[in-house]
């Protein structure tokens, strides 16, 4: 069988039980993110504008 | 009683030639034949059993109807030993998944289809001319008004009136994007502003325009009504989905797959239960999409307004309920707990703080991404690069795609992806047609969903029918394609009595 996730998960909760367990750490971190925006700005398509334009995509389905 | 949900997911990708000229046809062609020829052999699909005219609507599945079959000129047309069918539609390269017999499958052989695209794109950028590129992505806009598919497929029992599968689907269809949509700068909705919503949930919601219907590429339907079963007509439908996005989150592909199979299925063990609806699922679908808070409430039949979150909680106890009295059978156990897992976690998530399942949902991880793009460079709403974000992240150039940098979690593993490149299921007719193209290339003329035809030289050719998606698996077919030395051989073999 393929690999599965292991995660516990609660069982539904009310709104107020749910909340109080929210935490940062649940968030992806924030140093991981501006790596990524570091890493965009070198990889993202040079002149996005021009891009963005020339994106046009014509009959489907 | 509910039939095993066999399924399949197909995924026309954009694409976009730079630095020579732009023919969007040539291009997928090139981009096929390139994968073909470098690592296939290639074997025809055959389109004389397709039909997509078929009307679901029709009263008796067997009857003469008024279309003509329709025939469209499709320049590639490949058949692949992983039983998936990879060619140009219209203007697009498009890959079908093989049938698979559970949402799981559906993601390993989704995954398998992204790889093969990537492998293809290596490939035909060896035959551009120097300075071209090839840029492939997996989206469903280029955001000026033009849509393309991913669409999924779900087996369903022919006995259930359509009025049921639309009743069993028409609410999810609308609000499953709140963890199936993979996001989108900007509006599409015809008649508003690129600029009147600064960001959306859904690629597809813009361009819904009627509940139920035929068309895939004009006033498209939410529950489309293509009644082209591929196998027995009257034992099974093969319920034709449109209104979905292209999912890069494999959890998202999962969840978009299991959710729909099991609330199907649901119906089909009780057509009457009472399923919640929608007072206007088409003015619904946009202002889900259109209000990333989740705030915005939807008026459903009764007159009432609903949160689409809370209609997704309904939905999914529905699904739960189901699953503990029948314990998911037509779905698979295994797959069924996993999928109620990762949909209370994420409804949950979505509730109250959305970044929490930026690992899990398209829509949320992209988001993440612009809104933090934006404050770092002070850029507007709706700014050209900010739009660049939004296509580059469904870019499948391993150095340029976004979403495999955002940390998105996997349910499948490298090797079955990679298996899946070459191999097909081993528990639908998807195993039969790999196996067959893999072993006997010069003696498949051709292969269909629904049967294959043989060339054996001498004597007519052979179609070897497969009207059940069920049959043709390895425990009834392995041993036989194993033993049979040509194609002759196997083609007799299959005629005996008792194969």
């Amino acid at each position: 069988m393929p690999d599965r996730i292991q995660r516990k998960m609660p069982e539904r909760q009310s709104e107020e039980s749910i909340e109080s367990e929210v935490v940062e750490s649940d968030r992806p971190a924030t140093d991981d993110l501006d790596d990524l925006l570091d890493e965009i700005d070198e990889i993202l398509e040079e002149n996005a504008e021009d891009f963005v334009r020339s994106y046009v995509q014509k009959g489907g389905e | 009683m509910a039939v095993p949900k066999v399924c399949g997911i197909e995924t026309e990708y954009g694409i976009l030639v730079r630095g020579a000229e732009n023919n969007p046809v040539t291009a997928s062609a090139l981009l096929i034949n390139a994968y073909t020829g470098a690592v296939e052999d290639q074997v025809a699909f055959d389109l004389i059993a397709e039909d997509p005219r078929r009307d679901a609507r029709s009263p008796d599945p067997l009857d003469p109807y008024e279309f003509d079959p329709e025939l469209e000129y499709v320049p590639v047309n490949a058949v692949l030993t992983n039983g998936a069918r990879y060619y140009v539609d219209h203007a697009h390269p498009e890959m079908s998944t093989p049938e698979v017999r559970s949402p799981l499958e559906a993601v390993i052989w989704d995954r398998a289809g992204e790889e093969i695209v990537r492998e293809s794109i290596d490939a035909a950028q060896r035959l551009v001319p120097v300075g071209a590129e090839l840029l492939i992505h997996k989206n469903n806009s280029d955001g000026k008004g033009n849509s393309y598919g991913c669409h999924e497929n779900y087996l369903v029992d022919r006995t259930l009136p359509f009025g049921k599968v639309i009743s069993a689907v028409m609410a999810h269809f609308v609000t499953r994007q709140i963890f199936a949509g993979s996001g989108k700068v900007g509006c599409e909705f015809p008649g508003m502003s690129s600029d009147a919503v600064d960001y959306q949930i859904s690629q597809r919601a813009d361009f819904f325009e009627e509940e139920v219907g035929l068309e895939t590429t004009v006033r498209r339907p939410i529950v489309n009504t293509r009644d082209e079963p591929h196998c027995d007509a009257s034992r099974y439908r093969r319920l034709h989905v449109i209104a979905g996005d292209a999912n890069m989150s494999e959890v998202a592909t999962f969840l978009k797959v299991a959710s729909t199979a099991m609330l199907l299925s649901a119906v089909e063990d009780n057509p009457d239960l009472e399923m919640p609806a929608l007072a206007n699922p088409v003015r619904a679908i946009s202002q889900v999409s259109h209000d990333p808070t989740l705030a915005a409430a939807i008026q459903a039949f009764d007159g009432t307004t609903i949160r689409a979150i809370d209609m997704q909680w309904q939905l999914f106890d529905i699904a739960r309920t189901w699953f503990e009295q029948t314990g998911g059978e037509a779905v698979g156990e295994a797959d069924c707990t996993l999928a109620l897992e990762h949909w209370e976690r994420i409804l949950a998530g979505l509730e109250n703080d959305p970044l929490t399942v930026a690992d899990s949902v398209d829509w949320v991880a992209k988001q993440r991404l612009i809104s933090a793009y934006a404050e770092r460079h002070q850029l507007e709403p709706g700014a050209a690069a900010l739009r660049a974000i939004d296509l580059q992240y469904h870019d499948m150039r391993r150095h340029k795609g976004l979403a495999g940098r955002c940390g998105l979690l996997t349910l499948v593993t490298d090797e079955q992806v990679s298996q899946a490149m070459k191999s097909p299921p081993d528990n639908t007719r998807a195993f039969f047609r790999g196996r067959c193209i893999e072993r006997f290339p010069d003696e498949v003329l051709a292969a269909n969903w629904d049967s294959m035809v043989f060339d054996l030289g001498a004597g007519p050719l052979r179609r070897v029918p497969m009207d059940d998606p069920l049959r043709g698996t390895a425990e009834l077919v392995a041993n036989v394609i194993a033993n049979s030395a040509t194609a002759k051989e196997l083609v007799a073999a299959l005629a005996e009595p008792n194969e």
